[in-house]
């Protein structure tokens, strides 16, 4: 067991291996990302009381799942980099700031966006709002101590101490619509109830979300072996693959 | 299909703005996403491969320097 943890602390048995691995979580996301949104845009109906403004869900509610997950895998990264002084985790937990802001951002918009027609705004000081905009900047507070701390080292340990102080925002987000009194919608996606949609429209979600997660595993994958490439230039393999090229 | 035409697609029932909108921005940030890493695989090895030429050029220079001293003394 601690042969195969000692391995995927190697970076460069991660690069081959993940080489391996990328076209398929790229074709995977593709594939189901087209047909969520194929399905959710023309054929799932439309919602009795918002119309289909609602068809909006099939971005907004993906990307905001993905936000809280890559947030929770940084900040486990970043732990494992500071207990165990992995370099590999710490990688891992600085390529997921930017995809994680990104997410983060694009449900912030799409939500103002179907804000807009639902509730007559594009913003309230909401609880549910208001964590996400936190979540952003927790986000942008990693890729800034990143790019401000030239060592290396001392990058990874600070912005691993800010996400796991971060980490408080995860659950406030999670249960905001059921401890305050909001204008957002209960979580549409459960793992233990059944879901209060029908079928129709909870299929096409259910592929977005999966597709998402294949998208973020495909970019985090990405940009962890250029994050290699450039702290391992030194060595010989990256040489004979600057060589090969 | 749950629409009855195409154009009434687009439309989607008025929200056409709204719809649209949140799904071309996502596709926006999508790619971007996609091309910011290549682009940076891209440059790392442009400059490194351009550093490996630099360096071996300079040995070469340095080694026949020597040869060209050795010769002359």
């Amino acid at each position: 067991m601690w042969t195969w943890f000692y391995r995927l602390g190697s970076p460069k048995w991660f690069y081959g291996i993940s080489g391996r691995w990328l076209p398929w979580f790229l074709c995977a996301a593709m594939v189901l990302l087209v047909t969520g949104s194929v399905w959710g845009l023309a054929f799932a109906p439309q919602d009795y009381q918002q119309g289909n403004s609602f068809r909006i869900i099939y971005i907004h509610v993906p990307t905001a799942f993905l936000a809280q997950s890559c947030y929770f895998i940084m900040a486990v990264c970043g732990a494992i980099g500071l207990i165990w002084k992995m370099k590999l985790s710490d990688m891992v937990a600085k390529s997921c700031a930017p995809i994680g802001a990104s997410f983060t951002f694009l449900a912030l918009v799409t939500g103002a966006i179907w804000g807009k027609p639902t509730w007559g705004t594009w913003w309230v000081w909401d609880a549910r709002l208001t964590s996400m905009l936190v979540l952003l900047f927790l986000y942008l507070g990693v890729i800034a101590l990143q790019s401000a701390i030239s060592d290396r080292n001392q990058a990874a340990k600070a912005s691993a101490v800010l996400s796991l102080v971060g980490l408080v925002n995860i659950p406030i987000i999670k249960y905001s619509v059921e401890w305050w009194n909001t204008l957002h919608q209960p979580a549409s996606f459960s793992v233990v109830a059944k879901p209060t949609m029908p079928i129709e429209m909870w299929m096409p979600l259910l592929i977005m979300v999966i597709g998402l997660y294949c998208f973020f595993a495909a970019l985090l994958v990405m940009r962890i072996r250029v994050e290699i490439l450039e702290r391992e230039w030194r060595t010989e393999w990256v040489k004979a693959l600057i060589k090969k090229r | 299909m749950y629409f009855e035409s195409l154009s009434d697609f687009i439309a989607m029932g008025g929200h056409a703005k709204y719809v649209w909108s949140s799904y071309l921005i996502a596709l926006f940030i999508f790619i971007l996403n996609l091309v910011l890493p290549v682009m940076a695989r891209q440059r790392f090895f442009n400059n490194q491969s351009r550093r490996l030429r630099r360096e071996t050029s300079a040995r070469n220079v340095k080694i026949e320097n020597e040869g060209h001293d050795a010769s002359g003394s």
